[in-house]
């Protein structure tokens, strides 16, 4: 299962990228990607897993930069 | 209030304290210090908050908390107008930063706003707006001039002119009338039409560029990914070489100079935010693959962009991309007959038949058929046509017809032919030809100019067709006779003869050819509005249906590549010349923030430059 999130109020590129590098390493990712230039975010995962991970993957995101907010695309 | 004007006035409000500092140092020094320090604190006030909510976060080297213990630290060893200053410049050059990201992230995404807000739909008499979501196949829509087409149809009354430059790249307007095709995303200029929709929105011709597009940033180049490594290393190695700078020189001088070897480290951290090599790259691309949607070639990736430029061998299907896939009468040879003569006998002969050699026969001719001069028509599959032309049994077919007629029939013809006769006596031979695209042999000429090193067709079509075209266009290989699967087995045979870090292109009208398409080092699918499969299995998409548009598509990707190394070299010339004037204390340390943050500004702005490209 693919889904994508917009991550309204990204604007750090390297934030970005350590954010993919780190959901990334979430157990149960298959691919995740984290566009600096279109704000968007794509993880790819198991079905059973996709909560879980999305979930987790708002925390990095937070961690990174607590400004942004995570929304459904 | 937008956050970004919320910053200005906070770094206006801490220039106005920093300015006010100098003024205050006349007086009194102590007075200075804490002017100084408001400045610092309003001026920095979310990077120290940021910074130390990170720590708590277990983030070292946050550029937050770099940036922090550079001023703070300029402010213990009494450098306080510098430890101002730094936060200052820091924060008007990020504020600059922000707003050149806004604006080109704006600039793409205006050049693809094909999306339509609303379609008119008709119930009856009356014509209401909804959503383009909310209508069925088979509404029928009113689409006024200015107004952009919501959903594909097909024109059922009026006609006029359509912009489709958002699709195709191409300027000039499209003459559309009733049983006509319209595409989602092109915009009516002339007349009020109604169409009935043949596709959902969520299958219209706009979504799925929008879809392809928005996912092209999901694929990434392998330079952005080489930059983002780089830039995990690069951060706590200057920290690291800040830390040596602090407390090694000292060593030899017995720590007399202290803080001024402390006042070059901490410059050193201003310096160590890679945020302007990260950006550098993949704002390029973005730009690149927004310039090519403008131009009528959808890119499924950045790392399509990147190897394009590195292509050597274009592979092209012949019928389709090359030439038209549409038959066209090329040569009349008459046999003691006139050319007119010829071409009306088998025009009458072929009237009745549907075959697409028989309408291009029929459509050669051009005139009125007066069916009453007809009778006894008789189509024999696979052979031709005979028939009763004002009393003569005539025939129209290949030569086998005229064999199984007994006539002596021309059989030196090379290519399709149709061959006529009339009462036994031979007419003469028509010959029907695929007609090569206009812009079939200057496409080639521009890739060889690009440096592509070897131009190939593959076709179906026999050898003597094939040869033919090949020699017309100026192309270095081709391969006829050939099935769906040979094609494949070829393309695999090239790909293996080529050298390491070159790639192959094939390019083809997705019909029959998604396998090479997958296969291919970049497949590239043409006119693909139409063919889902195609559109799936290609990384490329060019929405005309002119070959030419590849080299258009090189052009912008060599041009892309050229500002992505620009931007990298001159991001770590600029990186490295800065730690190296700061060491030998050269440079102050607002000089070096400035320095830092305005290569982040000028990369950015060199990315947008690609966006004005035009054909």
């Amino acid at each position: 299962m693919k889904k994508s999130f917009r991550l309204v109020g990204l604007d750090c590129a390297n934030c970005a990228a350590k954010m993919e590098r780190a959901i990334a390493k979430l157990p149960g990712v298959e691919k995740v990607t984290v566009s600096f230039m279109t704000t968007k975010m794509t993880i790819e995962a198991a079905d059973d897993k996709m909560d879980e991970i999305v979930k987790e993957a708002t925390a990095i995101v937070n961690k990174y930069e607590p400004d942004v907010e995570v929304k459904r695309a | 209030m937008s956050s970004q004007k919320k910053q200005l006035i906070r770094i206006l409000a801490a220039a106005v304290f920093f300015i006010a500092g100098f003024v205050t140092n006349r007086f009194s020094q102590t007075a200075a210090w804490i002017v100084f320090l408001v400045s610092l604190l309003i001026g920095g006030a979310d990077v120290f908050i940021s910074a130390v909510r990170n720590i708590f976060k277990g983030q070292v080297f946050d550029e937050n908390f770099l940036m922090s213990i550079a001023a703070v630290g300029a402010f213990i060893i009494g450098e306080c107008p510098e430890g101002a200053a730094v936060m200052l410049f820091y924060q008007v050059g990020e504020l600059f930063q922000d707003y050149a990201v806004d604006k080109s992230r704006k600039s793409v995404s205006e050049l693809m706003d094909i999306r339509p807000d609303f379609a008119n739909v008709k119930h009856g008499e009356k014509i209401e707006k909804s959503d383009p979501y909310d209508v069925q196949v088979g509404d029928i829509i009113v689409i006024k001039p200015g107004e952009r087409v919501p959903l594909d149809a097909v024109i059922v009354s009026g006609s006029t002119a359509l912009d489709t430059s958002s699709l195709t790249g191409e300027s000039l307007p499209a003459e559309k009338g009733a049983g006509d095709e319209i595409l989602s995303g092109s915009i009516n200029l002339s007349g009020l039409i109604e169409a009935k929709v043949t596709k959902e929105f969520g299958q219209s011709t706009v979504s799925k560029i929008l879809d392809l597009v928005e996912n092209a940033a999901d694929n990434k180049a392998r330079s952005e990914s080489f930059i983002t490594r780089f830039a995990r290393y690069y951060t706590p190695a200057v920290v690291v070489a800040a830390l040596l700078l602090a407390f090694i020189p000292p060593i030899f001088t017995g720590f007399a100079d202290f803080s001024k070897w402390v006042y070059r480290a901490l410059a050193f951290l201003v310096t160590s935010c890679p945020c302007a090599l990260v950006i550098s790259v993949p704002i390029s691309f973005f730009g690149g693959i927004g310039a090519s949607s403008k131009n009528g070639v959808l890119i499924k990736g950045s790392n399509h962009l990147e190897d394009l430029a590195k292509a050597k061998t274009v592979v092209f299907d012949k019928t389709g991309t090359l030439t038209k896939g549409v038959f066209k009468v090329s040569r009349i040879v008459p046999n003691n007959c006139s050319e007119s003569e010829l071409l009306e006998t088998a025009a009458y002969a072929e009237s009745n038949s549907t075959h697409p050699i028989s309408v291009s026969v029929t459509k050669a001719y051009g005139k009125e058929i007066d069916k009453r001069r007809i009778t006894d028509c008789e189509e024999k599959a696979g052979h031709g046509v005979t028939v009763t032309l004002d009393g003569k049994k005539c025939a129209a077919g290949n030569l086998k017809l005229m064999r199984s007629l007994g006539v002596r029939a021309d059989e030196s013809v090379s290519g399709t032919a149709v061959h006529v006769s009339r009462d036994g006596d031979y007419l003469g031979y028509i010959v029907i030809e695929d007609e090569i695209k206009p812009d079939a042999k200057s496409a080639i000429e521009k890739l060889k100019a690009l440096g592509i090193k070897k131009t190939v067709m593959l076709t179906g079509d026999s050898k003597t067709i094939a040869e033919k075209v090949a020699k017309q266009i100026g192309i270095d290989e081709f391969h006829a006779e050939l099935l769906p699967a040979d094609k494949v087995e070829i393309t695999e045979k090239i790909i293996k003869a080529e050298k390491k870090n070159e790639k192959l292109v094939f390019i083809g009208d997705g019909i029959n050819d998604a396998p090479v398409l997958a296969l291919s080092d970049i497949g590239i699918a043409m006119g693909g509005v139409g063919s889902d499969a195609a559109i799936e299995a290609s990384d490329i998409v060019i929405m005309t249906d002119e070959p030419s548009k590849l080299s258009t598509a090189m052009r912008i990707s060599e041009k892309t590549l050229r500002i992505v190394r620009e931007n990298i070299y001159f991001a770590l010339f600029v990186k490295f010349a800065v730690l190296l004037l700061v060491a030998f204390g050269i440079l102050h340390m607002w000089a070096a923030v400035f320095a830092d943050v305005g290569v982040s500004v000028i990369a950015i702005l060199n990315a947008m430059r690609i966006l004005g490209y035009k054909e």
